[in-house]
């Protein structure tokens, strides 16, 4: 079995938010609405200051609230990679996964069903990384298999202080930012 | 006696194209035949990629765009060009969004009201262009060729400043001089006779201490400087960040050093003494290549950090440590010229100094350091000879500015003319891609120019607020749909890529090189165009270099053979000034009467209860000509004041609250949103350039956020070039939408 996540290196991070037009294109997301976004936290006092930029998206929890709360199934696990993925056809358009998700990653679609990051699994299927890592002016994500010891993102961990959104909710979240 | 050769480009830099085409590995990424089958109408299935490079700013990155089911669906960076490695920016990636843009111009328009009231009548290409060249030819006839100005921005205005050169003028500008990089290109030919050059020639990938002043990579996007700066971060290099605001570039530094506004001079010289009086600088390097070491050494002497603590604000001990860590990495440490550099007038000189300081890391030349740029060199087409002006250019009247003498003329010594009539009046203005009421200070100044002209025409691809006031507005196609000159650029290695069209033109728009060689015709200057398209021409270029356009068409980048960038024993450096040193003590300087080593000037304190203007970029826009690009305004729509947040607690305004700004000459802003926070100087407030535009037809960015150029009425000319400081207006902040 595959577990796909992402390491995102918040050093390297400049927070240009390429990889959120990068993801608006590739998907054809309509205007006004995105999967992904930067979020910049600041600390401290002037001058003395620190800044985490970080860019976000769905987490792919292992352990989904949004999947074990879909009434109708749509919201469900990709067979490849563990990957959350939402069945538009499936999807009533309830928002029981847009009140359950801890990381406020969910939308409505104009057309009337819930859309959010699919880690570009029609690119990752093909061996290409999700859009907005391979757009990044400054490498600062990295895709891959949480499953394989040897994958470029375990070894990340294993080298870098991380940390994780929202830990407490208990969602496995499948995304780590280095500091 | 002055004049500076600092646009000559080393010809020894530049090596031809043989051989080594052949060793260039590039996959084919689109087949010619593809293209022309769309082109041609037919509806074609499934994904076709077409290189192609950028436009949405001027580094023109390569890129591939991607057109699905015939649908211009996404552009990517070009895998093989050396400028985007295969990733865009922001605003590059967006780019596919200037296509599809809802405000473009879409047919020629001819001004029926009173300039400025945006009253315009379309037209057909034949009778706007009719009307030009009337107006043109009775301006040649009652004032000479030089009463026609040219401004343009970008490798687009190429054409057009081939059928102004054809007409007789020597008055062709960009903003880019006078409003930006100009004065650093001076300081550093005094210095080193030569220039920084665009892309910079900053090894910053390979440096191991980078030091920013005032420059803010990360929100200003210059991808290759960006990337190179990710690298730098991740390699562990020690980043020294000099900026009043906490940037994105200060959050990644060892050192963040929150510097008094207009005080870098001092920082700079006090940098200088520490590494002078312990001895820190490159020895071999001062004694092989430096001019007048020994008055520099003498000079220098009194600024020291205790006396540059009290301008900048900056603790001694802090001077200290960072000039020591420069000197610990050196010769692979940069201190980063920076780009847009008009800030307080005397800017030349901190250029000067900020070369002088490069100089004691022995950086020129070496890895890490300064790079020694390469390009390819494709020749020229074979046009007749210009007719020669015997005016000259109207820029620096009585030769006022001594070392604005090069190619690049003073974009707002031409505006002067226009106002004054001296040394002679400029009766028509030809804009292309620049939006000019931004892009020089003082909006009015500009606005009352205008008034004086017989003939406007303006070329853009959006209503910008410039063509709310011309005569003509004539509609251009984006990138995306045309060809444009080849990009030949010095960098890290040569190369030359191309702008080829991936879509159509939605309407009635037009590519720059169709108007200048149509507007030729009816000029009777269509000698000067003997080319029958522009296909033509690109092809008779490349093929004087061995290449071909169908062969560029396919790859989009052509590198040409490999050169070292770095010298060493064998090749040492050359240095093209008039003592053929590096020099500390600037002979030419001293003979008309400046500063032959560079003095610290006290900038002026604002007064209690207002802030200096400070303005700067975001990642997500390109001046003002990117806010109605649906991918680009999604991200930011408008520009907001950013302000200390004790300050702002203390004056009872609230993040997101909507405020004016009033100049110290009673200028007030549009209404801007507060932004609250922790990374600004009390003494300053900053804005990103580019919004608060008045024109109502562009009305995705009618009076959305502020403009910084409406607000600085006053700007300190820089005496060595005519670079305007802009960084010198004081702001107060206004209750009230």
């Amino acid at each position: 079995m595959a577990r796909y996540g992402m390491v995102i290196d918040t050093r390297k991070c400049v927070g240009c938010q390429d990889c959120v037009i990068a993801c608006q294109a590739e998907n054809n997301v309509p205007e006004g609405f995105c999967r992904d976004w930067i979020t910049t936290e600041s600390q401290g006092k002037f001058p003395t200051l620190q800044l985490e930029i970080r860019t976000e998206r769905c987490n792919h929890c292992t352990d989904a609230p949004c999947v074990s709360c879909c009434p109708t199934g749509a919201s469900h696990y990709h067979d490849v990679g563990g990957v959350v993925l939402v069945n538009h056809n499936e999807c009533i358009g309830c928002k029981a996964c847009i009140s359950s998700c801890p990381y406020d990653a969910r939308y409505i679609h104009p057309e009337g069903y819930v859309d959010k990051c699919t880690f570009c699994i029609h690119r990752v299927e093909k061996g290409q990384d999700p859009a907005c890592v391979s757009v990044c002016p400054t490498h600062c994500m990295y895709f891959g298999d949480f499953d394989d010891p040897n994958s470029k993102v375990n070894k990340l961990l294993e080298s870098r202080k991380h940390h994780s959104l929202i830990p407490e909710a208990g969602t496995k979240p499948n995304i780590y930012y280095l500091i | 006696m002055n004049s500076l050769s600092r646009r000559r480009f080393l010809k020894i830099t530049s090596a031809s194209f043989g051989a080594a085409i052949a060793a260039t590995s590039m996959s084919t990424v689109v087949k010619g035949s593809e293209k022309i089958e769309e082109k041609s109408g037919k509806k074609i299935k499934g994904v076709q990629k077409i290189p192609t490079f950028c436009d949405i700013c001027f580094w023109k990155c390569g890129a591939i765009a991607y057109i699905k089911d015939g649908k211009l669906w996404k552009i990517e960076g070009h895998p093989e060009d050396p400028l985007s490695n295969g990733r865009l920016c922001p605003r590059g990636t967006g780019g596919i969004g200037a296509h599809f843009d809802q405000s473009r111009l879409k047919a020629p328009l001819l001004r029926k009201g009173p300039r400025g009231k945006e009253e315009f009548v379309e037209v057909t290409w034949d009778e706007a262009l009719d009307f030009i060249a009337k107006k043109m030819n009775k301006i040649k006839a009652d004032h000479g060729p030089e009463a026609m100005a040219l401004f343009s921005h970008g490798i687009g205005g190429n054409f057009i400043k081939h059928l102004m050169k054809a007409y007789g003028t020597p008055n062709l500008t960009a903003p880019s001089f006078a409003q930006c990089r100009g004065p650093r290109e001076v300081g550093f030919e005094l210095t080193y006779g030569d220039v920084v050059g665009s892309p910079e020639r900053t090894d910053i990938k390979n440096t191991k201490c980078l030091v920013l002043i005032g420059s803010h990579l990360g929100e200003n996007m210059h991808n290759t400087q960006v990337q190179e700066f990710a690298e730098a971060v991740e390699n562990g290099a020690t980043i020294i960040t000099v900026d009043p605001r906490f940037s994105v570039a200060a959050s990644k530094a060892k050192h963040y050093l929150p510097i008094k506004p207009g005080t870098d001079m001092a920082l700079l010289l006090a940098w200088m003494n520490v590494i002078v009086a312990e001895k820190l600088y490159n020895k071999e390097f001062i004694d092989n290549y430096a001019f007048g070491f020994e008055q520099f050494e003498y000079e220098i002497a009194q600024y020291t950090p205790e006396w540059a603590y009290i301008e900048t604000t900056i603790d001694p001990e802090v001077i200290r440590e960072t000039a020591r860590e420069m000197a610990r990495y050196a010769p692979a440490t940069i201190i980063h010229p920076g780009r847009h550099t008009t800030w307080y007038g005397d800017d030349t000189q901190r250029s000067r100094a900020i070369a002088l300081l490069n100089a004691l890391m022995g950086n020129w030349g070496k890895k890490g350091g300064l790079y020694n740029p390469q390009s390819v060199s494709i020749p020229g087409y074979p046009y007749p000879p210009y007719p020669k002006s015997e005016k000259g250019a109207a820029d620096n009247p009585h030769h006022k500015y001594p070392f604005a003498e090069g190619a690049e003329k003073i974009s707002t010594g031409l505006r002067e003319a226009t106002l004054t009539g001296d040394p002679y009046p400029l009766k028509g203005w030809f804009v292309y891609a620049t939006n000019l009421t931004q892009a020089l200070p003082n909006t009015q100044e500009t606005i009352d120019a205008i008034q004086k002209l017989d003939l406007l025409v303006v070329v853009d691809v959006v209503p910008s607020e410039i063509a709310g006031y011309a005569d003509v507005v004539l509609p251009e196609s984006v990138y995306l749909e045309r060809y444009d000159d080849l990009n030949t650029p010095l960098f890290r290695e040569g190369f030359v890529s191309l702008r080829q069209p991936v879509v159509e033109e939605p309407d009635d728009q037009k590519p720059n090189w169709w108007m200048a060689k149509k507007l030729a015709d009816k000029l009777g200057l269509g000698n000067y165009f003997p080319w029958k398209d522009v296909e033509e021409y690109l092809d008779t270029r490349l093929k004087s270099a061995g290449l071909s356009l169908d062969q560029l068409k396919e790859k989009g980048v052509i590198k040409g053979p490999e050169q070292k960038i770095y010298n060493d024993a064998n090749n040492p450096p050359n240095f093209y000034t008039s003592t053929g040193k590096v020099e500390f003590y600037s002979l030419r300087l001293k003979e008309v009467g400046f500063d032959p080593i560079p003095k610290y000037t006290k900038p002026e304190e604002p007064p209690i209860g207002s802030f200096r203007l400070l303005f700067g970029r975001a990642p997500v826009h390109t001046f003002s000509k990117t806010q109605s690009n649906r991918f680009l305004s999604d991200l930011m729509e408008e520009n907001e004041v950013w302000i200390n947040v004790d300050v702002a607690k203390r004056m009872g305004f609230k993040n997101g609250e909507y405020v004016r700004l009033k100049n110290q000459d009673g200028i007030l802003s549009n209404k801007v949103k507060i932004k609250a926070t922790e990374r600004i100087r009390t003494d300053c407030v900053y804005m990103v350039h580019g919004f608060g535009q008045r024109s109502k037809m562009y009305r995705q960015t009618f009076n959305k956020g502020a403009s910084d150029s409406q607000l600085i009425t006053k700007y300190k000319i820089d005496p060595l070039m005519g670079g305007t400081g802009m960084n010198v207006n004081f702001v107060t902040i206004e209750w009230g939408a």
